[in-house]
């Protein structure tokens, strides 16, 4: 089922591409309200066409609200999109509005993607190291790497959704994003690292069992943990999806994507694949 | 004996969560001295990020520190309520390729006003003319003291007197000692305004710039110049604006989520582990108000990211007392005493949360390095949130599950 969900996602961000927000590619975000009659989305864009400032899009927010998309604007350039919405004129408020050079755009993309490199091999060396002790009958490392594996599988799922629901709803890939995909990543370790250590304990108790007992029996033991943690933090997110504000919906809703791929990724993917390695291992000798 | 202590114990702990709380309570009243500190996102404001040119200067942390001071001088002149003002350099550990400026401005939400308001400092340098080129002398604006307008005594034309500091005034010294005879440009925006011969050293620190002045012209660049003059060039890069009542709707809906989210954990906890689950309700209360007192006494500035991260994290925060319970259940089914099993879960169960949290803190960092803003206050919150669950989801609620069983 995982690699069906993985083969999906992977079409999805082939096919549909990433639709990157102002923070990563640069230009000017605009979002106004109008208070009163919120005026025909096609009769804005045929003004904004008028300004000629480039290719733009706009797109209704709630019921009262549109989000125009721009290149980087100038001072003089924001002043006369303005207008066009009719400020001034009709009741607006501009509720937000903004500028993102192209190469700070660049740069925090540059500096997102190290950030989750890092995040990935600290947490990769942080467990070869919590685990050192346990180097037998599966060398430390390989606990890092199964978690590796998980890790890509917490994040490439979500990330896929996603790309799909920018192609349905035009969400955006921002910075509020890769913020999502990283609690994803400590949150998903958190989990491997609990059915980890059960199986640490189970190994130092019974050595002369069977290896894939022993993993059987640790995720079992832990099992119903990882279910009801899973259900704390799956009210909270819900709670913030329904209620919270407009701004960090999509960043819950991520955040709940994220946390069932996690969830399943350390049952059915962490542990399993440590009984691969420890296979692998032993029919190499 | 044990028993008892851990009841006195409970006891105090209550007392000091319920001091917490008053302290909480009382610490929002208008003229309190620790109020929440909220973000721009939450409060309405503009931000704006100035890249500085720090190509023509070689000390570029102390010009940057001026450049700071002016631009909080600048900003304080106008009457915004508790910008914000902050440099970023760059390097390996921020990430950035250039220096950058970062001004935070509550409650401005008029961009062009904001923008004006800091970039019409004008930028002064002294330079050497060597025939078509001019060298820099390392005297800018920078060294300025003060500036004000004087008419000459025999033309009556105006003209504007500078003072330099005590730095500028030994540079201003050097420079006409060793370049006398030569010409010296001062250069105002990138426009040479006067270039007058340098006749002899000057050692007291002054200097007088003729250029064709109308008397307003005069008083309109001595104020500017003793507003600040900017050490280095800076050049705005992106701009950030959110109306007051977006960020009004942000806050209330973020603290409806927590509440709603709370007492839904709270009957999930209670319905699912009973007595235990009701002291884990306990222990995450305390974990709530002594997140929040660290949220201000820091203070921590709370943006609609840093809610959310503040809300999974009392989420999170429950974990290690699942973890705990599941354990001690097990414990209970091999036939042990109630007592005893929690012991057991206790110790148990250490080991997967310390290794757990550290993940997150690895995490959190992390997040913090990456930071914007935004996503800084979401690092921050998840990590004091981590690290405050320590504490309580392990100590609080264990002294007061052990202060219930043991009368048992």
């Amino acid at each position: 089922m995982s690699t069906l969900v993985l083969a999906g996602s992977f079409w999805a961000m082939y096919q549909y591409g990433f639709r990157l927000s102002v923070d990563f590619k640069g230009g000017t975000l605009t979002e106004v309200k109008y208070t009163e009659v919120r005026p025909m989305q096609a009769e804005l864009e045929s003004k904004i066409t008028a300004l000629d400032i480039g290719g733009f899009s706009v797109r209704p927010s709630g019921d009262t609200n549109y989000i125009i998309r721009t290149k980087e604007l100038s001072a003089k350039e924001r002043e006369l999109l303005l207008g066009a919405l009719g400020h001034g004129v009709s009741k607006l408020e501009i509720e937000r509005q903004n500028t993102i050079g192209p190469v700070v755009g660049a740069e925090l993309q540059n500096k997102a993607f190290k950030a989750i490199i890092v995040v990935v091999l600290m947490i990769v060396l942080f467990i070869t190291f919590a685990f050192r002790k346990v180097s037998r009958p599966v060398q430390s490392w390989k606990y890092g790497l199964a978690t590796i594996v998980a890790l890509a599988h917490d994040v490439i799922i979500p990330t896929g959704i996603f790309v799909f629901l920018g192609h349905l709803y035009g969400f955006e890939i921002d910075l509020l994003f890769i913020t999502g995909l990283l609690a994803i990543l400590g949150y998903s370790v958190h989990d491997t690292i609990v059915v980890f250590d059960r199986v640490r304990e189970n190994l130092r108790i019974n050595e002369d069992k069977e290896f894939e007992v022993t993993v059987g029996k640790s995720v079992n033991q832990t099992f119903a943990r990882s279910i009801n943690t899973s259900v704390t933090i799956f009210i909270m997110l819900l709670a913030l999806y329904i209620y919270g504000s407009a701004a960090t919906a999509n960043f819950s809703l991520l955040l709940i994507v994220g946390l069932v791929a996690g969830t399943y990724s350390s049952i059915f993917i962490a542990s399993p694949l440590l009984v691969t390695f420890y296979k692998l291992q032993s029919k190499s000798r | 004996m044990k028993s008892r202590r851990h009841i006195y114990i409970s006891a105090a702990l209550l007392l000091v969560f319920i001091f917490l709380g008053y302290f909480l309570i009382r610490q929002e009243k208008p003229d309190a001295r620790f109020p929440f500190s909220f973000g721009l996102d939450l409060v309405g404001g503009t931000e704006l990020v100035y890249r500085a040119d720090t190509s023509n200067v070689e000390d570029i942390s102390g010009a940057m520190e001026s450049l700071k001071e002016v631009i909080e001088r600048r900003v304080n002149i106008f009457g915004v309520s508790e910008p914000i003002i902050q440099t970023e350099s760059a390097g390996i550990v921020s990430g950035n390729k250039e220096e950058r400026l970062i001004v935070e401005l509550p409650g401005v939400t008029d961009i062009e006003e904001a923008v004006e308001l800091i970039g019409k400092t004008p930028i002064l340098e002294f330079r050497l003319v060597q025939g078509e080129t001019l060298i820099s002398t390392g005297l800018t604006g920078q060294y300025l003291a003060r500036a004000r307008v004087e008419f000459n005594q025999t033309t009556n034309i105006p003209q504007v007197l500078l003072e330099f500091n005590d730095e500028g005034g030994k540079l201003f010294a050097k420079i006409t000692r060793e370049h006398k005879g030569e010409l010296l440009a001062i250069i105002l925006d990138g426009t040479v305004i006067s270039s007058p011969v340098i006749n002899d050293e000057i050692t007291d620190g002054k200097a007088v710039i003729t250029g064709q002045f109308t008397p307003e012209e005069a008083r309109s660049l001595v104020r500017d110049l003793n507003y600040g003059a900017l050490p280095v060039p800076i050049i705005l890069d992106s701009t950030q604006t959110i109306g007051a009542s977006l960020g009004e709707v942000a806050l209330a809906s973020g603290l409806k989520a927590g509440v709603i989210g709370f007492i839904a954990l709270s009957l999930f906890l209670i319905l699912w582990y009973r007595l235990p689950g009701l002291i884990s309700v306990i222990a995450l209360v305390s974990y709530i108000i002594i997140s929040l007192a660290v949220f201000k006494l820091i203070p921590v500035t709370l943006t609609a990211a840093g809610i959310a991260g503040f809300i999974l994290s009392i989420g999170m925060a429950v974990d290690a007392n699942v973890l705990i319970f599941e354990r001690a259940k097990e414990e209970k089914r091999k036939g042990k005493t109630s007592m005893d099993a929690f012991h057991e879960g206790f110790k148990r169960a250490w080991l997967s949360i310390r290794d757990s949290n550290i993940s997150s803190l690895i995490t959190a960092a992390i997040l913090f390095w990456l930071g914007t803003s935004a996503v800084k206050g979401f690092a921050l919150t998840l990590g004091i949130g981590v690290l405050v669950s320590m504490i309580t989801a392990i100590s609080v609620s264990r002294t007061f599950l052990f202060a219930i069983y043991d009368r048992n």
